[in-house]
């Protein structure tokens, strides 16, 4: 469904990615963790073609990004769905509308069916009730929950969420959780799920990939994962504080700082 | 200033210039399509006209009733008070109707413009149209900007109705000139032309701080520092432009 074959992309001359190989297959929930900074969101933004790769090839329905122009990215990303960390609702709209937005941008269907189509899928996160309120007056998980809906109303085959557990209390996340394994078993959508929360991706990821140093550096089941004895996995599955990613942002020597500071 | 670095500044300028030149391309191309949602446009006709009813009428009053006091200290000194219908007019309608409703424009619904689009940015709404496949171009940036371009003239005409009747209430009612000179020599003097210079000044002046506030906000650094820095640089720029404007349309009218 997508493939990324040894991409390469630089932000202002430091390299993200060097050489980044991944497959996301039909039908499964693929995991994509790493530690904060490791381009998580880029590899989101490279494959919804909202940025190209300096090298390498991006291949999403089969078709090369890289040769699509601005229609053909437009007609791709039809057959996709993407839940912002934020939700990223449109707060001049409310819920009901957000949720029937894109049904309206794209087709000319009748209001009756744009009603039933938004009051099931509000109806599927939960959330048919809330129809009325604007974004404003939503939860964090509430709003997650709505973006949800709206990135399933034109029926995708595949759902990227980005970020989906952060800040949400227990039971929003567990809901969170139970909709991201329901939208994949029982509207068969390919999901993509970028997070660093090791033990909330574990119970619903079919495939997991750990990012590291701008390539992959485990692949497998999350069972496989933990299982691994390279250091850079190990410390990111148990989360140990240093290992092979350092607690320290690279910095001078402390103590040669420390008195340099002393000295008028 | 060393050759290199004006020659930078220059660059920069030029650059930043051509970046919305093209901003304006794109934006004109999705005017058209942007037309099927009217209501989009009649509800930012409204947010950024109706909304600035309130400080546009009551500036348009107090620079009257300034014009109608200044004008007939000025004209009686020469014995031609009568004029002042026709001096308020023309003053008006030419100049400060379009110059300050403009201003006024920037301050109120530019910055209100930029903020609110920058801020679409910070929270990824922008992004997430993107992703949707819809052109924020058309959804977002249009119908803002053909909302202002058509509030503008709308603004600098109702700020001309009032000025006139704040010169009339200074110049007439307290002042004592009479009544019926005060309108018929205005009637008089101010042609057709006098009035077409004023909403083409308005026009334009619409074309230029709606284009510069959706710019700026959908440029704007998607942070609350880089949305700050754009609302002001919408400030700065609609009224430097604004007055250069002005200076150009005066001097090509005249």
């Amino acid at each position: 469904m997508v493939e990324v074959r040894d991409v390469h992309y630089a932000v202002g001359g430091r390299p993200i990615f060097a050489g980044l190989d991944l497959t996301v297959r039909r039908g499964r929930i693929t995991a994509i963790m790493g530690p904060s900074g490791t381009g998580k969101t880029t590899l989101l933004r490279l494959i919804t073609a909202q940025i190209r790769a300096s090298r390498g090839q991006v291949r999403v329905f089969g078709r090369d990004l890289a040769t699509l122009g601005g229609r053909g990215i437009y007609a791709l990303r039809q057959r996709m769905g993407m839940l912002f960390q934020n939700g990223a609702l449109l707060t001049d709209l409310d819920v009901f509308e957000n949720v029937a937005f894109p049904v309206r941008e794209h087709t000319d269907l009748p209001e009756a069916l744009v009603r039933t189509l938004v009051l099931t899928k509000l109806q599927a996160v939960g959330l048919r009730g809330a129809a009325e309120l604007m974004p404003g007056e939503l939860s964090g998980g509430m709003a997650r929950r709505v973006a949800l809906a709206r990135a399933i109303v034109m029926d995708p085959e595949v759902l990227i969420y980005d970020e989906p557990f952060v800040g949400l209390d227990p039971i929003s996340l567990g809901v969170i959780q139970r909709l991201i394994k329901h939208m994949n078993a029982a509207l068969g959508i390919t999901s993509i799920v970028v997070s660093h929360d090791v033990q909330e991706l574990a119970t619903i990821a079919d495939d997991s990939y750990l990012l590291s140093g701008g390539r992959i550096a485990a692949a497998g089941t999350p069972a496989q994962l933990r299982a691994s004895d390279s250091p850079a996995v190990r410390q990111f599955m148990t989360g140990s504080p240093d290992g092979p990613v350092e607690f320290h942002y690279p910095a001078p020597d402390y103590a040669a700082q420390l008195l340099a500071a002393e000295e008028p | 200033m060393t050759t290199a670095t004006r020659d930078g500044v220059l660059l920069e300028g030029l650059r930043r210039l051509g970046a919305v030149v093209i901003f304006l391309v794109q934006l004109l191309m999705q005017c058209v399509p942007a037309l099927a949602r009217p209501r989009l446009i009649v509800y930012q006709i409204y947010n950024a006209g109706a909304r600035s009813l309130i400080i546009i009428m009551l500036s348009g009053l107090f620079v009257g009733m300034v014009l109608g006091l200044q004008g007939y200290d000025l004209l009686q000194r020469f014995g031609s008070v009568e004029a002042l219908g026709i001096a308020a007019a023309l003053g008006l309608l030419k100049e400060l109707a379009p110059v300050i409703t403009a201003l006024l424009f920037a301050g109120r619904a530019g910055t209100a413009l930029t903020s609110e689009i920058g801020l679409m940015r910070a929270t990824d709404q922008l992004t997430a149209m993107e992703i949707m496949a819809v052109n924020p171009l058309r959804y977002v940036a249009a119908p803002r900007f053909l909302g202002g371009v058509i509030a503008m003239p709308l603004l600098t005409a109702i700020f001309s109705i009032v000025g006139l009747y704040g010169a009339q209430l200074i110049g007439v009612q307290l002042m004592g000139v009479d009544r019926g000179v005060f309108w018929s020599q205005m009637q008089g003097a101010v042609g057709l032309h006098n009035i077409y210079e004023g909403v083409m000044k308005s026009v334009v002046f619409g074309v230029a701080c709606s284009l510069i506030a959706v710019h700026e906000g959908y440029h704007a650094e998607p942070t609350a520092a880089g949305v700050g820095m754009a609302t002001t640089r919408t400030v700065v720029a609609s009224s430097v432009l604004t007055l250069l404007l002005d200076y150009v349309l005066t001097a090509a009218f005249l």
